[in-house]
């Protein structure tokens, strides 16, 4: 799960990292009023679910409370784009409003699992304030690396390390290290899959602020953090995926035109590629689960008609445990309810596939049955191709 | 021959009683694993569909020669059992259990790189030797005895492969589904080592997926160490950047983990990489 940038600021400073003073807001003149109060240059930073604000215009320096609140009162509500929201981009609900600081230096802080080494890595790297994954791919000497060996935890020799390494001056040594060591301790204490402080600055006077934080949360710990499903914010999300994830649906949207359900989050990888292959693009990834049953496969249904791109839909079940006559079953009863209006493409295989194939067949319903995953690619892309042709004659 | 199991197999079932559990130990029974134990805390002492169950593991090895166990315990306390399976010198451990926190899986990953014991998984379908064990969640009837190894991060596409392989007339050694979690006890090149010097097996197929560098130093370790063929698959070639695809491992960060540059490293290797997932059975057809 992602956070906004003013949660996770508040998260790690409740483990001693020090953040600039600020105030969340959605509205221009509580701007306005938080400006007045902080009684000097402030930033408006757009809070949404991606890097790269500041280049996409989300991110702005503002010399009184007048032109704080000019700013977000563009910014609230304007679409933002940038490298990491893909070109539909995202709507500002909410901007941080912060006191503004006078930089000497930005350094990076981050901490991942590494799954080379099983371990959670700490890296630090002096070249604060830029994208992290530039350094690493063209001065990768710039970032260093301690790992962590969960039995004994982050040494404060380690953080000392790391921070001789990015450069720290002798007065802000242990104060460094104190910071970095509050950063790993959030890591483990909230589950966390990334945390990261970038730029993490040393300020004219000598002070260390997280100017800007990222805290992403490990979904399959969130069971015992409660309090941190409170700060999901479905104004981030797309509507179908929130839906699918109620029935325990995997489905991510994506632009094409061919819906895919599938049994298995490999087997669904592979038949959004086997479409690409047969000159189609495939609508969405849906893995409905290993245990598929009708009910589910009807609330799959519902997700993947619910996208109106959708011109046909490929259905790929590899019975295993489950049996195909029970998809097929849950299939033909999902169609008759929802009242399908668009080609449906079903390939099955595995146990009793013979009885699976016959409801299809019997179910007088218009079902392309396919043999195999090439032939079922094949027959939704063209099937897809007819569906747009008729649309655009209209 | 097969590797890591066989016919003398003695397989614990850690959470036998659950609905999961009850269900797939019969199923293993059923293709003719030698189920010798259940593991339940609190239910020790009773059994469950005649086989004897165990408080703690240690009494599954200690009274019943358990030398492998099958995991079904819930998320919140799987890392837990595999900790204890292997304090009880398990020497396999197969946990099937989706979910399990990562952080939860570092610590059982250290622990478990000091012991004995070899994990599979989690987040997995299970291992089969085609006629003498299965160990996992795979339909049993797909598989064939023969001379193809088969390694995967997915479940149902190891059965798609199966299937075509099977469906050419070609039977497999052993199948073993790695898990789809960044965390895994068993990795691509541990199990190509020992398929390599398993004399049953006469190539390889594995399938990877988006995420990670797994598949590139597999590759690696196929150029440098193996004489058998093997054959490539990614699955993921059109997965968009920064989105998990189901499983938790299936994630292209920071541009790094997409098929594209893994399919290249593959082929650089010296691996016959199929793009089409239909073509994974034809593939090691051409190979044998």
């Amino acid at each position: 799960m992602k956070l906004h940038e003013f949660q996770a600021k508040t998260i790690l400073a409740g483990f001693g990292v020090p953040i600039p003073r600020g105030e969340v807001a959605s509205n221009p003149f509580e701007v306005y009023d938080i400006a007045r109060r902080f009684n000097g240059t402030v930033v408006v930073k757009a809070q949404i679910h991606a890097g790269g604000r500041g280049k996409g215009g989300g991110v702005k320096l503002a010399k009184s409370p007048e032109e704080a609140e000019a700013i977000a009162r563009e910014m609230i509500g304007m679409t933002l784009v940038t490298h990491q929201t893909g070109p539909e981009g995202r709507k500002v609900q909410r901007v941080l409003v912060e006191e503004g600081v006078r930089i000497q230096k930005e350094f990076y802080l981050g901490i991942v699992v590494d799954r080379a080494s099983q371990k959670p890595v700490f890296m630090g790297s002096p070249q604060g304030g830029v994208d992290i994954e530039a350094v690493a791919a063209q001065t990768p000497h710039l970032i260093f690396k301690e790992y962590i060996d969960p039995a004994i935890g982050f040494q404060p020799f380690q953080a000392r390390r790391l921070a001789v390494a990015l450069g720290v001056g002798a007065e802000q040594l242990s104060s460094a290290t104190r910071i970095m060591i509050g950063l790993f301790r959030a890591f483990e204490a909230t589950d966390a899959s990334l945390v990261e402080i970038n730029p993490f600055l040393l300020t004219e006077d000598g002070k260390w602020l997280a100017l800007d934080a990222k805290v992403n949360l490990d979904d399959n710990a969130l069971f015992r953090h409660k309090e941190m499903l409170l700060l999901r914010d479905f104004n981030e999300e797309d509507p179908l995926e929130i839906r699918a994830s109620r029935y325990g649906i995997n489905y991510i949207r994506l632009d094409g035109t061919i819906g895919c359900m599938v049994n298995g989050a490999g087997l669904a990888m592979a038949t959004m590629d086997i479409i690409k292959l047969a000159g189609g693009s495939p609508a969405n990834f849906l893995d409905v689960g290993g245990g598929a049953n009708a009910e589910q496969v009807r609330n799959a249904f519902q997700i993947l008609l619910a996208d109106k791109n959708v011109k046909a839909v490929l259905i790929n079940i590899f019975g295993g445990i489950m049996r195909c006559d029970i998809v097929a079953g849950g299939v033909v009863e999902a169609a008759k309810a929802l009242g399908l209006n668009i080609p449906v493409v079903v390939r099955l295989e595995g146990t009793n596939v013979e009885q699976g194939r016959e409801i299809l067949q019997n179910s007088g319903l218009k079902f392309t049955v396919a043999d195999g995953m090439k032939d079922a690619a094949e027959k939704a892309v063209a099937l897809a191709a007819r569906g747009e042709s008729i649309v655009h004659s209209r | 021959m097969s590797i890591l199991v066989d016919k003398t197999t003695r397989l614990a079932v850690q959470g036998i009683t659950g609905r999961e559990g009850s269900f797939h130990t019969q199923q293993c029974i059923a293709y003719g694993t030698k189920v010798v134990a259940g593991v339940t805390p609190g239910k020790g002492g009773t059994t469950h569909d005649g086989i004897p169950v165990f408080n703690t593991v240690v009494e599954a090895v200690e009274k019943e020669g358990a030398n492998a166990t099958m995991i079904f315990v819930p998320p919140a306390f799987a890392a837990d059992a595999i900790m204890e399976a292997a304090a009880a010198n398990i020497a396999l451990i197969v946990c099937i259990t989706e979910g399990i926190p990562t952080l939860d899986m570092v610590r059982a990953a250290t622990a478990l790189s000091r012991s004995q014991s070899r994990l599979i998984g989690p987040n997995c379908p299970g291992i089969i030797s085609p006629g003498q064990c299965k160990i996992g969640i795979m339909p049993g009837r797909i598989f064939t005895a023969g001379n193809v190894g088969v390694v995967s991060r997915s479940g149902t596409l190891t059965y798609e492969a199966v299937w075509q392989l099977t469906g050419l007339g070609i039977g497999q050694s052993t199948c073993v589904g790695i898990g789809g979690d960044p965390i895994i006890g068993t990795n691509f090149i541990d199990v190509l080592k020992l398929f390599e010097q398993d004399p049953q097996t006469r190539a390889v197929i594995m399938m990877g997926e988006i995420g990670g560098t797994a598949e590139e130093e597999a590759a690696k370790f196929i150029q440098e160490n193996m004489k058998k063929p093997v054959v490539g698959f990614i699955a993921g070639q059109t997965a968009p950047p920064g989105r998990r695809m189901g499983h938790a491992g299936a994630i292209i960060a920071g541009g790094k983990g997409t098929a594209a540059e893994k399919m290249e490293a593959m082929r650089q290797c010296g691996l016959h990489v199929v793009a089409s997932p239909a073509e994974m059975g034809r593939s090691v057809s051409q190979v044998l």
